[in-house]
């Protein structure tokens, strides 16, 4: 439409007058229509709903196949090979195993979430660098990277990482008594006495003071124009307060790894196959959060960026107080895709022996009960619940960042 | 690749909500069904040589095959009217249980909870088996009692899975077990030096070893720990169906209890003996009585041959595998491999 031309017709529409009041006015009223309406889907929803569950508990009935959640309860007598919490073969139950399940998998969210974000953001920004190289690298990465499926970066790091690295009577010793090799990275092993806490009361007190650092320093930029330098002074704060304390309040006692007759012994564990789902995972996210980021910084427009260095701020100045705070508005909806997609992705876990939720819960949990309905429902509510906290706080996080008009 | 499975086993729990397929059993039996239908649907390991795997060209050979064939052989006169569906270990019971497949034939353990809480019904033994381990030989391990620490690879979803973490419980040995899904993925995993061992029914370990890298550096350890029937398994509440499955595979042991053959068959038919007589239908009417034909064995055994030359075809020492009868052998020859008898 050309502008300045309005896009309703100037002249008053005739709508009204024309139609004349409605012979049946009840069913042509707007509002009762559609609340009837929705009253029927939902009705329809609902008895579509009641009788799927009225026909399985009946199908179940009639073919004698247990059902029920008591299943939860029996002993489980199969082993995990990476437990976050303590889990016994002799004594844990079907419902520790679910919980053992959905650590690890919220593990590997986590640290692919963090791992994922911080290599999308530095290929995304360097895909818009001047520098020649950086930004063809940066643009290759992304090109090879999410051309290929996650499967097979998944065999390719798992294989690699496995024939890779030697086998355990020649494991590599790096500086410290860690030991790496086939079956992952073995580290001494700590055991802690005095008071440990206070690491922690320590920590959330630097952090405290942090915040009200920046807090200030943030109140006296808007009153007087004039920063002060708070990101290093933090950063120092939280990272030497608990170390200190940890220095002076806390006793570890190292045990070293040695070398068993089939393993490595003592020490904790880092498995290979974490490591290798760990890697695929965030490479793979990693090259569409990139792409996210591109976008973003790509929707800010140049006069943005051209008045605030007319205004004499510096590079990173202009990237931090104009283009992110704008770019994040664009980019925060499809980074929590991609959020939720790398969570659902980690099932794919099952091709390497990672024990993920679905590995060992619709897996080993399922065949050993054999109640497929009970353990489904329970997987499909599971990642339900997880994909929607990630979206309430990514909400949460965009509406706080909003831009508001002063 | 797992995605799809997962899907699967999604997809027949949903199929067991519907209403259309949830009752297969209800309005004829199944074996008018399958009749009805022209061929029977077979759930089938599909990784497993000897007993159950496709070749290039899609054809599926192996032990557990061979059962399903001769079913389709006693029903149909015609071994090939059989439509295989692979199956993980994780999806084979919500297969059957949902009508996916008419009866599931895949290395299954008969266990107590199979037979009565999955709503399933044990059909028949056609191989005693047990759990056993494999480990290179350069570990220099001689007994399974060894290997406590060890690494141990295992597929996930089956009891050989429990049995391992009962077995070094039992023998106060640290487990270290790394279980996946699928059976290649594991046997890839110990190959490439992931785990000392590889632990799964004697069977398939026997059965593996042909795929390493070098087969011969691998050797079984003596240990059996467990006992494992495997059997053919159908759904509850249909009799006649189950009857069937069951006494296709008494029909070929009995067949090879009275040295009935696929070379000597047509002679067979001559016999005198009342018992050969019974079993080929040359007197009596027993297979009509299982909803069969008369000559339902002689089907099965011109087609598929009797159970001693399915198992010599497949497992025994003319194939890959040279897995000896041990307890597989008949009751006359020292094994505990019975049926009764035709009458």
């Amino acid at each position: 439409m050309a502008p300045g031309q309005p896009a309703v017709p100037a002249q008053g529409t005739p709508q009204g007058k024309h139609l004349g009041p409605p012979k049946n006015a009840l069913f042509y009223d707007p509002r009762l229509r559609s609340v009837v309406v929705q009253v029927l889907l939902c009705a329809v929803i609902l008895f579509f709903g009641w009788v799927i569950f009225d026909n399985v508990t009946d199908n179940l009935a009639r073919n004698k196949i247990t059902s029920g959640f008591g299943f939860l309860s029996a002993v489980a007598g199969f082993d995990i090979s990476q437990t976050l919490i303590d889990y016994s073969i002799s004594t844990s139950t079907n419902f520790r195993a679910f919980w053992v399940g959905l650590l690890n998998t919220l593990l590997i969210a986590a640290l692919g979430i963090v791992l994922a974000t911080v290599i999308g953001f530095v290929i995304g920004i360097g895909q818009l660098s001047n520098n020649w190289l950086i930004a063809k690298l940066s643009k290759g990465y992304v090109g090879i990277v999410r051309n290929i499926p996650l499967l097979l970066h998944l065999l390719f790091w798992y294989n690699a990482v496995l024939k890779a690295l030697p086998d355990f009577r020649n494991s590599l010793l790096l500086p410290g008594g860690a030991y790496l090799n086939s079956r992952g990275l073995i580290l001494p092993r700590a055991t802690l006495s005095g008071h440990p806490e206070l690491v922690l009361v320590a920590l959330a007190v630097a952090i405290a003071i942090a915040i009200v650092l920046y807090t200030k320093a943030k109140r006296q930029r808007e009153r007087s124009g004039k920063s002060i330098p708070v990101v290093l002074p933090s950063l120092f704060l939280i990272v030497a307060l608990p170390l200190v304390t940890a220095l002076v309040a806390v006793h570890a006692t190292w045990t070293y790894p040695e070398i068993g007759r089939f393993n490595i012994r003592g020490g904790a564990e880092i498995l290979p196959e974490f490591v290798a789902l760990l890697i695929a995972i965030s490479i793979y996210t990693a090259a569409f959060i990139a792409e996210v980021v591109r976008a973003g910084m790509l929707s800010v427009s140049k006069g943005q960026t051209e008045a605030a260095a007319a205004a004499g701020l510096r590079r990173g100045q202009i990237l931090k107080l104009v283009v992110i705070p704008q770019a994040s508005r664009v980019i925060i909806p499809p980074l929590t895709n991609q959020y939720l997609n790398l969570t659902k992705n980690s099932t794919l876990a099952v091709a390497i022996g990672y024990p993920d939720f679905v590995q060992i819960f619709t897996g080993t949990v399922l065949t050993s009960t054999g109640q497929a309905i009970e353990v489904v429902a329970l997987t499909l509510a599971v990642y339900l619940v997880i994909s929607l906290i990630t979206s309430l706080a990514m909400n949460i996080y965009q509406a706080r960042t909003r831009l508001v008009a002063r | 690749m797992k995605r799809s499975l997962n899907t699967m086993t999604i997809a027949a729990t949903f199929a067991l909500a519907m209403p259309a397929l949830a009752a297969p059993t209800m309005a004829a039996g199944l074996l008018d069904q399958v009749k009805a239908r022209g061929s029977v649907s077979c759930g089938s390991n599909g990784q497993l040589p000897g007993f159950g795997l496709p070749d290039a060209q899609g054809n599926w050979t192996g032990f557990d095959v061979d059962y399903c064939r001769a079913i389709a052989a006693a029903i149909f006169n015609d071994p090939t009217k059989v439509k295989f569906v692979a199956l993980t270990a994780k999806d084979r019971f919500t297969a059957l249980q949902s009508g996916d497949v008419d009866v599931l034939i895949r290395n299954t353990t008969w266990s107590s909870s199979r037979d009565s809480q999955l709503g399933l019904n044990a059909a028949g033994t056609n191989y005693y088996d047990g759990q056993g381990f494999i480990v290179r030989q350069s570990i220099k391990v001689n007994s399974a009692l060894e290997l406590n620490d060890a690494s141990i690879c295992v597929q996930q979803g089956t009891t050989t899975e429990l049995n391992l973490a009962d077995y070094f419980r039992a023998n106060k040995m640290k487990l270290k077990s790394v279980a996946f899904a699928q059976l290649d993925e594991a046997l890839k995993a110990y190959d490439s030096g992931r785990c000392d061992a590889f632990t799964a029914d004697a069977s398939a370990l026997y059965s593996v070893r042909i795929k390493f890298s070098k087969p011969e550096e691998h050797v079984v350890l003596p240990e059996i720990i467990s006992k494992e029937p495997l059997s053919s398994f159908v759904r509850h509440g249909d009799d006649q169906w189950f009857d069937v499955v069951k006494w296709v595979l008494f029909g070929m042991l009995n067949a090879e209890e009275y040295n009935v053959n696929k070379a000597n068959l047509d002679e067979q038919m001559k016999s005198e003996n009342p018992d050969i007589k019974r079993l080929l239908g040359t007197e009596g009417s027993y297979g009509e009585q299982l909803g069969l034909t008369k000559d339902w064995v002689y089907r099965i055994v011109k087609h598929v041959g009797n159970y001693g030359e399915v198992f010599e075809r497949n497992l025994g020492p003319s194939s890959p595998l040279k897995v000896t009868r041990g307890l597989n052998a008949l009751w006359t020859k020292g094994g505990i491999q019975i049926a009764p008898p035709v009458r």
